[in-house]
């Protein structure tokens, strides 16, 4: 199994537990549970080994077109220094990946992939999508730097205060944008103001030798704050809460951006990007499908793939589901008929293990936090 | 290392068993409450309902997945642990004092073929 090189430090940790994530060794939850740390990330700070993550360097002529190409978002709108989301599409609108753009400079970017999809998505980027084959384009240099960088998300609203104790530019650093030269614990970081828990916070990438290094020096900046070690059941009860996509759940190559309802970050208006014509196409015809948010009325847990129903009518399935630590309600979103003139309010049912529960239609985010967030 | 309590009798699906005349209350070992994570739901069996032995009679709800409770006697559910509606983390924290469910057996020679806690404890030793 594959180990990031902040295995040494957590699997030291007593109680923490260890699972296989797509072939990653990781910590679902270290001793405090997954709901204490869920709840630290919400009230103080959490950190966070996400060095399973896959980073792409894009670099030389032809960077500023191509990942403007390979993209839904408007990547020619970026500036230096900032951070943009998007979602990577086969020419048919469905998605092959989801991924953070870092843009370094002109004709320089760090793409920031999901870990199970490190070697899909490096075949599509540098061998696979139209761009390639096409002569008259020009095609940057690729190189995957996955191994090269260790990945640390500082998470919560005290995660300002942290990272201020270690570098004073912290707290200007705008929400979406980023630094490449922040020295923690005596180590060089990229340091963007981003996450993936709907909280303000910072993520941290740097060589894979420093880990050990800048993981600790964090831990000990944080201890006063409250700042515990997080896993990645956290992760996904955080992200879930605020509605935040994951994908194979929310996001597949069967889903497009517009049924995952995130069209705010597909560009139809400016320059052409691979699969953008489906999707023009898919906004005439009428999206099919709409990503929904529900509170499960009858108690259980709404899982992914389980079917939602309305009487005798098939609606769709759950994506993805969890009992919220901030709720305290089982929520879940599910993937839904659009058109079918559903309502917020109107109860709608799962089936859960071959009994139908009835659910709620609500408002997503589920969650949505009340602090700074530039 | 996981409690295993003396005088109780064991199943290989990790549930407990604690006979009463011809009635047993069942619940999950501390081995099965570590490893299925904090608990969110605890799903009752229906009071009245006839089962067989390795049945799945209900499930149980951690953050992380949905496990089944399996009963390892036959007979018919005579009670269910309500407070577990409410408070269904108390699993964890005592396992071996909340019950899922009493069941009213109709092969006591079941039992045999029960686990007692020196067996339960060499069993979760080999896993």
């Amino acid at each position: 199994m594959n180990r990031t090189p902040l295995y040494d430090v957590y699997s030291t940790y007593p109680g923490v537990k260890l699972i296989d994530f797509g072939g990653w060794e990781l910590p679902v939850n270290f001793k405090t549970g997954i709901i204490a740390e869920h709840m630290a990330v919400r009230n103080d700070a959490g950190l966070f080994d996400v060095s399973h993550m896959g980073e792409f360097l894009v670099d030389g002529p032809g960077s500023d077109d191509f990942v403007d190409y390979l993209v839904s978002n408007n990547v020619a709108s970026m500036s230096n220094g900032q951070v943009m989301y998007a979602l990577m599409c086969y020419p048919s609108g469905g998605v092959v990946d989801d991924l953070i753009i870092y843009k370094r400079a002109t004709d320089s970017y760090l793409l920031v992939v999901n870990a199970a999809n490190i070697e899909k998505d490096l075949a599509w980027v540098t061998c696979e999508n139209p761009w390639v084959t096409d002569d008259s384009k020009v095609m940057p240099t690729i190189i995957n730097k996955s191994e090269a960088y260790v990945q640390i998300a500082l998470q919560g609203p005290k995660a300002q205060g942290v990272m201020e104790s270690l570098w004073s530019g912290a707290k200007e650093l705008e929400f979406f944008r980023f630094n490449e030269s922040v020295v923690i614990g005596g180590i060089e970081c990229l340091v963007s103001r981003t996450g993936y828990t709907g909280e303000d916070g910072f993520e941290l990438y740097l060589p894979s030798e420093s880990g050990v290094t800048v993981w600790n020096t964090l831990m000990e900046a944080g201890k006063d704050a409250g700042l515990i070690p997080c896993g990645l059941g956290a992760r996904d009860t955080l992200r879930l809460e605020s509605k935040l996509p994951l994908y194979g759940h929310e996001l597949t190559k069967d889903i497009t951006p517009l049924e995952a309802n995130l069209s705010v970050f597909v560009s139809l208006e400016s320059g052409d990007f691979c699969g953008k014509a489906a999707l023009l196409q898919q906004k005439a015809d009428g999206i099919p499908r709409s990503l929904r948010g529900i509170i499960m009325e009858d108690k259980g847990v709404p899982r992914a793939g389980y079917d939602v129903y309305r009487g005798d009518e098939l609606l769709g399935h759950v994506t993805s589901g969890a009992k919220s630590p901030m709720l305290e309600e089982f929520v879940g979103l599910v993937m839904v008929k659009r058109g079918a003139g559903l309502k917020l309010g109107n109860i709608i049912e799962i089936d859960i293990r071959g009994k139908r529960k009835k659910a709620k239609l609500v408002k997503t985010p589920f969650y949505k936090n009340t602090g700074r967030k530039k | 290392m996981s409690e295993v309590v003396k005088g109780l009798l064991y199943s290989e699906d990790h549930e407990w068993v604690r006979v009463d005349g011809n009635k047993a209350s069942v619940g999950i070992t501390d081995f099965a409450q570590a490893q299925l994570g904090e608990v969110v739901y605890v799903e009752l069996p229906e009071v009245d309902d006839d089962f067989s032995k390795d049945d799945e009679v209900s499930s149980i709800e951690s953050v992380k997945a949905a496990s089944a409770i399996i009963t390892p006697l036959s007979g018919t559910i005579v009670g269910v642990n309500e407070d577990l509606e409410d408070t269904p983390e108390s699993v964890n924290g005592a396992p071996y004092e909340n019950p899922i469910f009493v069941i009213e057996l109709s092969d006591e020679s079941e039992l045999e073929g029960l686990m007692d806690a020196a067996a339960y404890e060499e069993f979760i030793k080999t896993l």
